[in-house]
């Protein structure tokens, strides 16, 4: 029944018409979306790519009786950004497949095309394109507000043969004429005509390849107006979207049209010949017939442009320009820091509450210590990120749409290009310092997946706030405050080291990343710097919404899920001490209260913290048996315990032993863990923390079996080593894999991080033993 | 000459677009065609991109691609 249900409101929703929004970047698009469609966007993924797909429901006034045909509602999608249907990303690509319905998308009943009133010629180029295609489509001329004398949309409608609207979408002017003109136009949807005068011989060219076209390309014959055009059109594009040397890129591209399409290109010269016959023909179309109505718009440049020029002289300037970037990436960089605080503390301090009430209120048992310690303690694991990856996307939203990102991206170009990055992952890797959690989201502002990904696998390199408890422990417990030359001090001269080797690591591995294991051609910069615009904070608050709740509901599932995983690793088997019953459960529940999991919950969250932060009281459990050989058994006895004394042979190489194995193992569920797991195997009870004094003396004092000290200067550094690099921080895995859709790349991150962790620490210790050190 | 030589601020006209196939088509569909005047507003502080203005926009090109766009002083 509920089946039935589901299907046939299903159904009913597949029947909605489908109205998709395309457009240059920088055209307000995503602002004319929210206009249009108020309520908030469902953000999903085009399926199998890490590209967006915003859709929302667009509805309709009720019309009267007699226009009873008329649809109430649509859906409405808003389409990556592209300049032409010829792709030169992956994300231009998708936004050209859901346009013309092809590859798997589902054809639009109606596009709207949002164009920028003020760069009219260059924005119709992609209407041209459109409209030969027969492609049924409207044209919102958007961002009217910023043109001194705007192009007539009435004229534009003439000469395009296209519905045109005027709209400023920022000020909601036209919105409504939009939606009428939608409404209105889905029922007969209009197609335009342009006439294009194409050479003769490039026309001839293209019949085979019209012939090579898929049947299912075509359109029945009572469906085109013409036939010939549409189809014609349509080789034109395929001509202009192969390229000969690229096969990879275009593996979904039917075989008998790129075929074709090759041949075309050798009778024609080259596909270069043919770029510049088809584009400047289109070029000259645009220059005669739209340039006369766009000259209001581009000839007062002493407008709009100049103010961006006057911020520009100070933006770009060589002194000023990079003092206020390294401010502004001061910024965010301390907001992640300090500002995301309080909220993580409250988050922190709502869960120990819960924790605390389910505890009190519950017969003790597995099923309380699972509820209170892997499922309370693991969402909380999750919604602690929240603060932080919801204040950079506000942060990087103004950014972003001030226009001010292009203008950072060109500052830092040089840099970037010579590590093989974009200009735009500068800010991505630098919040990594904080957490890479938000940073991987971040990596969002870049266009192209071979940028992303690369920035992605590296940006878990950066010394993120997680490690700083580790790196406090064993400094301060293994390191003496002694100075330097008598004055430089001997502690923050390492804990400073530790932040360049990282980052040097860092670059170094996107040089190397991004010539050999990260695919796809390195493409030449062009980069559109577009007028300052004061942010929108709809369109801002909006997309830090809707990346927050995706972060919720995919990654989130799965750092869950690893969450009581780890529970149970450190918490089973439970140890029978077997004597009087009441000491004996006090004995087993004071491991899983005090252990790892409420740890896991409670110092996450560390990943923002201040490295002076005081321990967090999540737990709130003070054990009633304060033996710590019982408490430090019971975590012996665990699978954990067992595994960290399996890997033992693997680790010792590094100078480690059994006890810090089993820290390595807590320090999965995130770095700052291996502090607290370490203080449960050396039996210390309560909180435990970076500065508590009880952990540092069992450090100092533990011994091997042969009486020598485990933890030497030597030790101490490789285990920072091990902790600098290693890929110890399963949210990090599970963002990775919800952001590349599949576990391939969070499996390679996890091996190349250890991999070199175990290399470097390898390095460090035998050869700091080689040089007479122990 | 080509564009990466021209003088800052100096309009010059565009005369062929040269180098790798996507990047040019792609110079080309925003409209830096033969015969559009082209302006070189400034270098990057870093010594690379530059900033261009084509038809009322702001481009920024690395001096490598800029190389390959033929101009002519207008």
């Amino acid at each position: 029944m509920a089946d039935d249900v589901s299907s046939a409101r299903h159904s009913e929703h597949a029947k909605r018409p489908l109205v998709a929004l395309i457009g240059n970047p920088n055209t307000g698009k995503t602002t004319v979306f929210n206009a249009l469609s108020g309520s908030r966007a469902r953000v999903g993924n085009y399926p199998g790519i890490t590209v967006e797909r915003r859709s929302a429901d667009l509805r309709f006034p009720a019309l009267k009786t007699d226009e009873e045909g008329a649809p109430t509602a649509a859906e409405l999608l808003d389409l990556p950004g592209t300049y032409s249907l010829a792709a030169r990303s992956k994300e231009e690509r998708i936004a050209i497949a859901a346009t013309l319905g092809i590859e798997g998308c589902e054809r639009p009943d109606l596009v709207v095309l949002v164009a920028d009133a003020g760069q009219l010629v260059r924005n119709m180029y992609l209407a041209l394109q459109l409209i030969e295609l027969e492609v049924p489509l409207i044209i919102a001329l958007n961002m009217i507000d910023e043109v001194a004398s705007p192009p007539d949309a009435e004229e534009l409608t003439a000469c395009l043969g296209v519905p045109c609207v005027a709209t400023s979408a920022r000020g909601g002017e036209g919105i409504e004429q939009l939606r009428a003109l939608i409404q209105s136009n889905l029922t007969a949807p209009p197609h335009g005509s342009v006439n294009v005068s194409y050479d003769a011989a490039l026309l001839s060219g293209t019949i085979p390849v019209v012939e090579a076209l898929p049947a299912a390309w075509r359109r029945d014959a009572d469906e085109a107006r013409t036939e010939l055009g549409r189809n014609r059109a349509l080789a034109l594009w395929a001509l202009s979207s192969v390229d000969a040397g690229h096969q990879d890129a275009e593996e979904d591209f039917p075989p008998d049209l790129r075929r074709a399409c090759l041949a075309c290109f050798e009778e024609f010269g080259s596909g270069d010949d043919l770029d510049d016959a088809i584009i400047t023909a289109r070029y000259r179309w645009l220059d005669e017939r739209i340039g006369p109505l766009a000259q209001g718009a581009e000839a007062k440049p002493d407008d709009t442009v100049p103010i961006s020029d006057r911020v520009d002289r100070v933006l770009l300037h060589p002194v000023w320009g990079f003092a206020i970037f390294i401010g502004i990436m001061l910024l965010v960089f301390q907001s992640l820091f300090t500002w995301a605080d309080p909220a993580i503390g409250w988050v922190e301090a709502a869960f120990g509450w819960l924790g605390d009430a389910l505890k009190a209120n519950m017969a003790e048992g597995i099923v309380r210590d699972l509820l209170t310690e892997g499922v309370v303690g693991g969402v909380g694991n999750v919604v602690v990120f929240l603060p932080q990856i919801l204040l950079l996307f506000l942060l990087l939203g103004l950014l972003e749409d001030s226009g001010y990102m292009a203008r950072a991206a060109y500052l830092m170009d040089r840099i970037m290009n010579a590590l093989g990055l974009h200009g735009r992952a500068f800010v991505p890797m630098l919040s990594g310092c904080a957490c890479a959690i938000p940073a991987i989201m971040a990596t969002r502002t870049m266009e192209r997946e071979r940028d992303r990904l690369l920035t992605m696998l590296v940006i878990p390199l950066m010394t993120c706030s997680a490690r700083l408890p580790v790196y406090t422990l064993i400094i301060a417990a293994l390191f003496p405050p002694t100075h330097l030359f008598g004055f430089v001090p001997v502690q923050g001269l390492l804990m400073m080291a530790m932040y360049v080797i990282a980052t040097a690591t860092t670059l170094l591995a996107a040089a190397v990343l991004g010539r050999t294991v990260v695919k796809g051609r390195r493409m030449p910069l062009l980069l559109e710097l577009p007028p300052y615009r004061m942010p929108t904070l709809k369109v801002v608050m909006g997309q830090m919404v809707s990346r927050g709740s995706v972060f919720l509901k995919e990654a989130g599932t799965v750092i869950l899920a690893f969450t009581i995983i780890l529970w149970a690793l450190l918490s089973f088997p439970k140890v029978d001490t077997g004597s009087a019953a009441a000491s004996s459960q006090a004995a087993i529940t004071a491991p899983a209260a005090n252990t790892a999991p409420p740890a896991i919950a409670a110092s996450t969250a560390i990943a923002a913290k201040a490295p002076d932060r005081q321990p967090l009281p999540t737990s709130g459990y003070v054990p009633d048996d304060p033996n710590p050989d019982t408490s430090a058994g019971a975590i012996t006895q665990s699978y954990g315990g067992r595994l960290g004394k399996a890997i033992e042979p693997l680790i010792a190489p590094l100078g480690f032993d059994w006890k810090i194995g089993v820290g390595l193992i807590g320090a999965f569920a995130a770095r700052e863990v291996f502090v607290s797991t370490l203080g449960l195997v050396y039996g210390i009870d309560g909180d435990v923390d970076e500065s508590s004094a009880p952990l540092r003396t069992k450090i100092q004092q533990a011994k091997t079996p042969d009486g020598r000290p485990v933890y030497s200067p030597l030790v101490g550094l490789s285990l920072m080593i091990f902790f600098a690099f290693a890929c110890q921080c399963m949210s990090t895995l599970a963002v990775v894999k919800r952001e590349t859709k599949g576990y391939k790349w969070p499996a390679f991150m996890f091996v190349y991080m250890t991999t070199l962790a175990w290399v470097a620490s390898f390095i460090v210790y035998q050869g700091g033993r080689l040089l007479g050190f122990s | 000459m080509n564009l990466a030589d021209a003088d800052i601020g100096a309009a010059v006209t565009v005369r062929c677009v040269g180098g790798e196939r996507s990047f040019r088509r792609r110079l080309l569909e925003l409209g830096v065609v033969p015969g559009v005047s082209i302006t070189v507003r400034q270098v990057a502080p870093l010594g690379d991109p530059l900033e261009l203005r084509i038809r009322g926009c702001s481009l920024s090109i690395r001096k490598n691609e800029a190389a390959f766009i033929e101009v002519d002083p207008s």
